[in-house]
């Protein structure tokens, strides 16, 4: 067996704040083979987006941060290396998308040098041939007309366009992963499908793996390989995308699916919710961080952190619960309404 | 469930809340205006719930807030029973206007920062004077706890020490101690995390039924606004293009931009014929497309669509569509 593409192992971010030590990734470990899919899903504040930072490298230690642990990608100890190394790697090896498109466009560059500046800084494309990729690179995301779009500046997109030039400027060195910070949420959801599509026919095509970031659960299902839910800056559990879905395992991955209201539900039916609200990363819990909203808390769950452990699934599954559940979400349900 | 069913007033003056081709322009200098809302129609029976959906800029809030007069629309009419509110003078409105309430998207910035919850709780009262016998605390207090929150750990509160699913409790407590007959939600979940969205979408669904209220529910994920409404109100680019009874609308509906909508669901397939569309470019408020205003994005259009705009018709009871060629689409 190879060694796999990417390799994090017991990750903690942790930030210097005035009011003490903010652990926003708190022991994270996760492995993705090249060409894989992985979503992170998990609630607004739960340390997706430090995660993939820490991951690329963009969050490194410093006088204001702490990192720990260690992140290999494609045999590199991202955090191990000089920053001049580390920079390598982004675009060839690494490349992110971020939610707000504007965040990685300049307003007064026109959406075509966004393009041909990368190409000819890390390819060493001249000014023609970086020209030529940069229009099929727009045409390669759906860009209706991309030579007269190059010309154009970025307040001249609609969000959705603008999207796909972002995620053309992170295909453009062909990297071998590609982190997608809720690269959709801004979007319509009839422009959020077509470009989920284009990142998965993209990935697919190119045989590069992603890390597809969202608090939306929807999104990752059905698109993704492997899902890790997040939970106060740790994963709550790991495993292929159908299992965690069709049994979860972990009660907050319960709590979570069961909350969302389906297409398919009555009209009027009341959703199950979660009470309460996750712990305060300044001064996290003792034992299990979930244990203050869990409907199957015990005492041992508030005094003894649970291990993130197989526990008898399927291999590659992996929970951080003391009783993990077993039943298909059929089930379980009904055992809620009862 | 945190919500309790007291203090839920007998209702004895539900009304229907009607608007007839209301239009709503806005211009934008240059002599060119916005085509926000085009002459939408809707009805909403008392204690019933109208869902609206549709993408961003199609014109939900606009519709919304010109339910409430806010601004009154450039023509068309509202009625909230027998009462024409485009017609009222502004002391009348502003009487008309108490009996509906809105919740906006982000309920932290709708709340004045410096006030405290109890306060915010009884603003709209205050204007109003209160006759009644029970003191003013304890009508505040009982408000609180029937939205979910602790009286005691809240109500001398201020917005900033609240959390953002608390701030939208403190906003429905506002608008429902007005008792109100018509609650217009806009995007009321959007700004929310998805454990907290499922709270506020249950409080919202026990309210309307424990106090007797119609709402007029606008958001742009279907299943949140099926889960909720009677029916729903499907618009494009400031048209209603389909109202279907929300029960079995994800098998009924048969406008092509309802079925895109559908398709877009995560995990959804795209099985329906009508669920590819064209063009993702969304034409121009503006300058928009003559005829129906889909046609640009849809995958049956034919001349006439251009040269003709579809007229509502009613295809079954409670269900009207806005389309051409829905016989042909509904038999594929
Ligand atoms: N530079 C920073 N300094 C201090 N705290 C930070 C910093 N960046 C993030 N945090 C905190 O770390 C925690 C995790 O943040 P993160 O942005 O990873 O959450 P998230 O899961 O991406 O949430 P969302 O769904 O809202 O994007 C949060 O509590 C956040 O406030
Ligand atoms: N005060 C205004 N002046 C000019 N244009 C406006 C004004 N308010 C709204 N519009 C425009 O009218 C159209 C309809 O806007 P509206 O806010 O009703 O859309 P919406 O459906 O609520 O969208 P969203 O989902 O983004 O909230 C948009 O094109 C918008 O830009
Ligand atoms: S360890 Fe205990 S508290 Fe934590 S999720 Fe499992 S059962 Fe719940
Ligand atoms: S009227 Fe024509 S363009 Fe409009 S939705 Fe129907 S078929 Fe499509
Ligand atoms: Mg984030
Ligand atoms: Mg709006």
């Amino acid at each position: 067996m190879t060694a796999p593409l990417l390799e994090v192992d017991d990750l903690h971010t942790t930030f210097r704040t005035p009011r003490g030590a903010m652990r926003a990734v708190d022991g994270v470990s996760l492995s993705l083979a090249a060409g894989e899919t992985l979503g992170i899903v998990g609630e607004s504040g739960s340390g997706k987006s430090v995660l993939g930072r820490t991951i690329m490298g963009l969050i490194t230690n410093g006088p204001a941060t702490q990192v720990t642990g260690s992140v290999r990608l494609a045999g590199v100890d991202v955090h191990g290396v000089k920053q001049a190394r580390r920079r390598e790697l982004w675009g060839t090896t690494v490349a992110m998308v971020f939610q707000d498109p504007m965040t990685s466009l300049n307003p007064v560059k026109r959406v075509g040098l966004h393009l041909t500046e990368s190409l000819r800084l890390h390819r060493g494309l001249s000014k023609g041939a970086a020209r030529e990729r940069a229009v099929e690179l727009l045409r390669q995301v759906g860009i209706p007309e991309p030579a007269r779009r190059a010309g154009q500046y970025p307040h001249e997109l609609s969000g959705g366009m603008r999207q796909r030039v972002v995620i053309a400027m992170a295909l453009a060195c062909d990297p071998q992963l590609l982190i997608a910070d809720e690269p959709t949420t801004a979007l319509d959801v009839t422009v959020q499908k077509q470009i989920l599509d284009l990142l998965q026919s993209l990935a697919e095509r190119l045989d590069m793996a992603t890390i597809l970031v969202s608090h939306d659960l929807g999104t990752v299902a059905g698109r993704t390989d492997r899902v890790a839910v997040m939970y106060a800056g740790r994963v709550a559990e790991s495993a292929a995308t159908d299992a965690v879905f069709g049994t979860p395992r972990h009660p907050y991955s319960q709590a979570l699916i069961e909350s969302i209201p389906s297409i398919e539900s009555r009209p009027h039916s009341l959703l199950a919710t979660i009470e309460g609200s996750p712990p305060n990363m300044l001064a996290p819990p003792a034992g299990c961080r979930f244990a203050a909203r869990c409907r199957y808390a015990v005492d041992r769950c508030r005094v003894e952190a649970p291990a993130l452990e197989p526990r008898g699934a399927a291999a590659g599954s992996v929970v951080a619960c003391h009783f993990p559940l077993t039943a298909p979400l059929q089930h379980q349900r009904q055992e809620v309404g009862a | 469930m945190t919500v309790t069913e007291q203090a839920a007033p007998a209702r004895t003056h539900a009304s229907t809340l009607t608007a007839t081709d209301v239009v709503v322009e806005f211009p934008v200098g240059r002599g060119q205006k916005v085509h926000a809302v085009s002459g939408v129609s809707l009805e909403v029976p008392p204690g019933t719930t109208l869902g609206i959906l549709g993408e961003s800029g199609c014109g939900k809030s606009t519709i919304g807030r010109a339910l409430i007069q806010l601004p009154p629309p450039d023509s068309g009419s509202v009625r909230l029973g027998d009462l024409e509110l485009t017609e009222l003078g502004s002391r009348d409105l502003r009487r008309a206007r108490a009996r509906m309430q809105i919740i906006m998207q982000d309920p932290v910035s709708a709340l004045n920062p410096r006030r405290k919850v109890k306060d915010l709780v009884w603003e709209g009262r205050s204007i109003w004077g209160h006759d009644g016998e029970t003191p003013k605390d304890v009508l505040v207090d009982d408000m609180l706890r029937s939205v979910g929150l602790d009286p005691d750990a809240v109500r001398d509160k201020h917005p900033h020490e609240l959390s953002g699913g608390q701030c939208q409790r403190v906003c429905i407590a506002r608008a429902l101690m007005m008792d109100p007959e018509v609650l217009i939600c806009d995007e009321p979940v959007s700004s929310l995390d998805v454990s907290v969205q499922a709270q506020i979408l249950n409080l919202l669904e026990t309210s309307a039924r424990s106090f007797g209220l119609s709402m007029v529910f606008i958001a742009h994920d279907v299943s949140v606004v099926k889960n909720i409404s009677d029916q729903v109100m499907v618009m494009y680019l400031g048209k209603a293009c389909e109202v279907v009874p929300s029960d079995e609308m994800h098998r009924t509906s048969v406008h092509p931009y309802t079925r895109l909508l559908l398709a877009s669901i995560p995990g959804e397939p795209q099985d329906h014929p009508h669920a590819q569309q064209v063009s993702v470019e969304l034409p121009s408020p503006l300058d928009p497309p003559s005829g129906c205003r889909f046609r640009t994005r849809c995958p049956i259009a034919t001349d006439r669509c251009a040269a003709e705009e579809p007229r509502m018709r009613e295809i079954a009871p409670g269900h009207t569509v806005a389309c051409h060629h829905v016989a042909v689409g509904a038999d594929e």
